[in-house]
């Protein structure tokens, strides 16, 4: 029987033990004696968050595919189990095996937030692995990170070994690979790093030097080794038919966020909605094929058990075969009880068919995210969506039966004003209208039931809103207020419920989103200071990030509410995301002529992905 | 439709699993294994299956039940057996699976009583070392007329009288281990640690947390009366 890395005592003092102790369904064990390569793969929160996520699935199961290559879980302890692994000097452990990750050849992480950068500083400090990766001696693990937020990898430049860019299915044998060779050739730590560097994809930061300009912005980012690429561009799948799916996706004992068999039907979006960096990041779209994922819906639901099963996309209603797969799952559930989920649909007459036919109308809420609240700020932000569209889609609902309607907002995008904010009252009561002239008295069951919920824009990276400056902490207070005041103006206020994201956050995500590697010093300053899980509102402190950014001499308007010329060279600009920054720029400019741009479905944009030649762009 | 009773063990890092994941876990674990079990009506329709008693987090046990309804009229006893076993995993062991007859009263109605080896953990406890005669104390102690264990929860605090429901109690010095007999009836449902407790309060001694190991070995019916009980185990 495997031997706990924690005493019973212990997991029995901590909130749910179930989380430390690993042996789930399908979690996978190898003989140690048999194994070239031990990788630990992190994502840097909580249990329950990061077994939630399907990357970590993929690249599980990938990993453990292989024959030489043992891939093991570690999360971040909870703050409980954190404390008493300070106080009795535990080393943090994988879950499979539950050794110590520091006898680990690797340590990956996912980045899929900015806010869990402290937690991943607590990850490398309880598994006793040195924070900054220059100081890390010949036996600590290569540590490694992918994921969104390493589209802009400057702020945790200092603490990881290299940054994978892009999708791991496509590279992440080579650098296995690399890591042999130069092992069995008896070659150093920097060595494997060096040939690492030169992997498509790979980027090793120790190895690029930053110069500024005198005002703070950046002058140049030079290759310091040979032969080492001076841009880093992303590696993609292009052909999803050959690629690595999880069919037997592990299946934790706790109850958690993402309780179900999770579906890739695609990945990307061929819509440019301005302020997403998703649908920058994953060009081009790529469809997965539908046969293929019937195999694989029938092969998950048999391997985990699981009631549910739920479509992942950023954009489902553009899959081309939707309908198709909706009725083969119809047909595979039905017998077994298994309820279908489908997220991220675009509510008009066709989805609405289909959400009748797999749920239960009366339970399940409509979202609509309009984003804005004006038409003229949704063309600004491209957000390709309709007033009419949106009433028609909510007249249609509340014919069907639906009673209870989401709409998410953004405020501070850029050239809003005052109307704009206004207008957002003003769609949200014109809906609530909508369902009273649809739905007669008697089939009504008490109000219809408006959710209106903003949150702060936050110009992120590869975005055409790169350039854009974020509104202060002050100008989003008064914005939530107007949002506010507009809703109770409306007639149909008492329908309505108002809530809002919190402001501190979205500052940071900015300072995150947009920084350079100089703020390696302020995360670290931050983790001193105490921080950890500013994921959870609970436990974030803005206060203790201001102290260390004041320590670190960090000017948080720099990064967040400084107008940046379109001539600027970006933090991450060294990266190649396959979308180029002119075709940005002209999103950029065409955003503030408030002109629209079509998606890649009707006209190509020349964005650049094309260079993959893959999914739509074929 | 068929009522069949399984039992199974926990053990090992599987005692760390609270009773309402054990419920998940052998919901999935039947979807894997293709066992045609039967769903109740309604509007959202759920597997039917019940657990005998739900066991604290912490403990192991040799004799855990549960029962569920299958839609197959003739079902093959060694086949289901061998398929959920197949859907296991370490520290869950599936023990018997038994058909019931129709009329059998559920797995959670029928308990009466459960069976619990208490050991305690040297490291936290040295017994032996502290020249206590604690076999002879705990032979004394059962001897009480009324042994009362206080149990506090966070909202009200209740005085229940032990000694009516241990109903064999058997101390083993050599391991310094009990093992007791107790009452498992949904009204009258008792802790082994409450017996302890109250054992420790009454030597004058305070028992350290976490310094019990226990495991519970049976859970039984009752196939005599309420006055002249015989306990029979639950899969019998």
């Amino acid at each position: 029987m495997r031997k706990l890395a924690l005493r019973d005592e212990i997991l029995l003092r901590v909130d749910k033990p179930a989380r430390y102790i690993g042996n789930e369904v399908n979690s996978i064990t190898k003989n140690k004696a048999e194994i070239a390569i031990r990788h630990a793969m992190c994502f840097p929160d909580v249990y329950e968050i990061g077994m939630s996520h399907l990357g970590i699935q993929i690249l599980y199961g990938m990993l453990n595919s292989y024959e030489d290559t043992w891939c093991e879980r570690v999360y971040s302890p909870w703050v409980d189990l954190d404390k008493i692994l300070r106080e009795e000097n535990i080393p943090l452990f994988a879950l499979e095996s539950q050794d110590p990750i520091r006898d680990f050849d690797f340590l990956g992480f996912t980045l899929q937030y900015e806010m869990c950068y402290t937690n991943v500083l607590q990850v490398l400090e309880l598994s006793g692995i040195t924070f900054k990766a220059s100081g890390r001696g010949e036996d600590e693990p290569i540590v490694i990170g992918g994921g969104p937020c390493t589209y802009n990898p400057e702020p945790m430049a200092d603490f990881f070994d290299l940054f994978y860019i892009g999708e791991g299915e496509a590279r992440y044998r080579e650098v296995l690979d690399c890591y042999k060779e130069n092992k069995a050739s008896g070659g150093s730590r920097v060595d494997f790093l060096l040939k690492a560097a030169r992997i498509p994809g790979i980027y090793v930061p120790r190895f690029y030097e930053t110069d500024y300009h005198p005002d703070g912005t950046i002058k140049s980012m030079t290759p310091m080794a040979a032969d080492i690429p001076e841009k880093i561009r992303k590696e993609i799948v292009t052909d999803f038919r050959a690629a690595f799916y999880p069919f037997k996706p592990v299946v934790p004992f706790i109850k958690i966020t993402q309780d179900r068999v999770v579906l890739e039907i695609q990945r990307g979006c061929i819509r440019g909605c301005r302020f997403c960096q998703a649908g920058q990041l994953y060009r081009p779209v790529r469809e997965r094929d539908v046969e293929q994922l019937k195999i694989y819906a029938a092969e998950m639901l048999k391997n985990t058990g699981h009631e549910e099963i739920s479509l992942s996309s950023l954009s489902s209603s553009d899959y081309s075969h939707l309908p198709e797969l909706i009725d083969f799952l119809i047909d595979e559930c039905q017998e077994q009880r298994t309820n279908i989920s489908l997220p991220s649909l675009r509510i008009d007459a066709s989805s609405l068919d289909i959400m009748k036919k797999v749920q239960d109308v009366k339970k399940s809420s409509l979202t609509f995210a309009p984003e804005a609240g004006s038409q003229r700020l949704r063309d600004v932000i491209n957000k390709g969506l309709t007033e009419e569209a949106i009433l028609n889609g909510a007249r249609l609902a509340f014919a069907g039966g639906h009673s209870r309607v989401k709409l998410y907002f953004m405020l501070g995008l850029p050239s809003e004003t005052e109307e704009d904010i206004a207008a957002i009252g003003e769609l949200a009561n014109k809906i609530a209208a909508e369902y009273y002239e649809t739905v007669p008295k008697a089939k009504r069951n008490g109000k219809v039931q408006i959710g209106v919920s903003t949150s702060f824009f936050i110009p992120k990276a590869f975005t055409a809103f790169q350039w854009a400056p974020q509104a202060t902490r002050d100008e989003f207070l008064d914005k939530a207020y107007l949002a506010r005041k507009g809703i109770s103006a409306q007639l149909n206020q008492k329908s309505i419920k108002y809530s809002w994201h919190e402001t501190d956050i979205s500052v940071l995500e900015c300072v995150m989103a947009r920084g350079d590697r100089r703020l390696s010093a302020s995360i670290m300053a931050a983790y001193k200071n105490g921080a950890l899980f500013d994921a959870w509102s609970e436990h974030y402190h803005y206060h203790t990030w201001l102290t260390s950014f004041t320590e670190t001499n960090i000017d948080l308007d720099f990064y967040t509410t400084r107008k940046r010329e379109d001539d600027e060279i970006f933090p991450w600009d060294f990266i190649d995301c396959g979308v180029s920054k002119e075709y940005l720029l002209r999103e950029w400019k065409k955003a503030q002529a408030e002109t629209t741009t079509p998606h890649c479905r009707v006209s190509c944009q020349g964005c650049g992905a094309a260079q993959y030649k893959a999914g739509v762009c074929l | 439709m068929k009522k069949l009773r399984i039992k199974f063990a926990k053990y090992g890092a599987m005692k760390f699993i609270g009773h309402l994941d054990m419920m998940r876990f052998f919901q999935k674990a039947v979807r894997r294994a293709g066992i045609n079990i039967a769903y109740s009506g309604g509007f959202s329709p759920h597997q039917i299956m019940s657990f005998a008693s739900p066991l604290g987090v912490g403990l192991t046990s040799k004799g855990e039940y549960l029962d569920i309804s299958i839609n197959t009229e003739e079902p093959d006893i060694e086949e289901i057996f061998a398929k959920l076993s197949e859907q296991m995993v370490e520290g869950i062991e599936i023990i018997a699976v038994s058909e019931l007859s129709e009329n059998a009263a559920n797995a959670m109605a029928s308990v009466a009583a459960a069976g619990y080896t208490v050991i305690f953990n040297e490291k936290k406890l040295s017994l032996g070392s502290e020249n206590i005669d604690w076999v002879g104390q705990f032979k004394s102690f059962l001897q009480s007329k009324t042994i009362i264990y206080t149990k506090c929860t966070k909202k009200v605090t209740r005085e229940i009288y032990l000694r009516p429901l241990i109903y064999e109690a058997v101390v083993n010095a050599e391991n310094k281990g009990i093992y007791l007999l107790i009452d498992a009836s949904s009204a009258n449902s008792i802790k082994p640690q409450f017996v302890i407790e109250a054992f420790f309060d009454y030597i004058g001694q305070h028992l350290p947390d976490f310094s019990l190991d226990i495991c519970r070995e049976e859970v039984y019916a009752n196939a005599g009366t309420a006055e002249d009980v015989c306990f029979v185990p639950l899969g019998s």
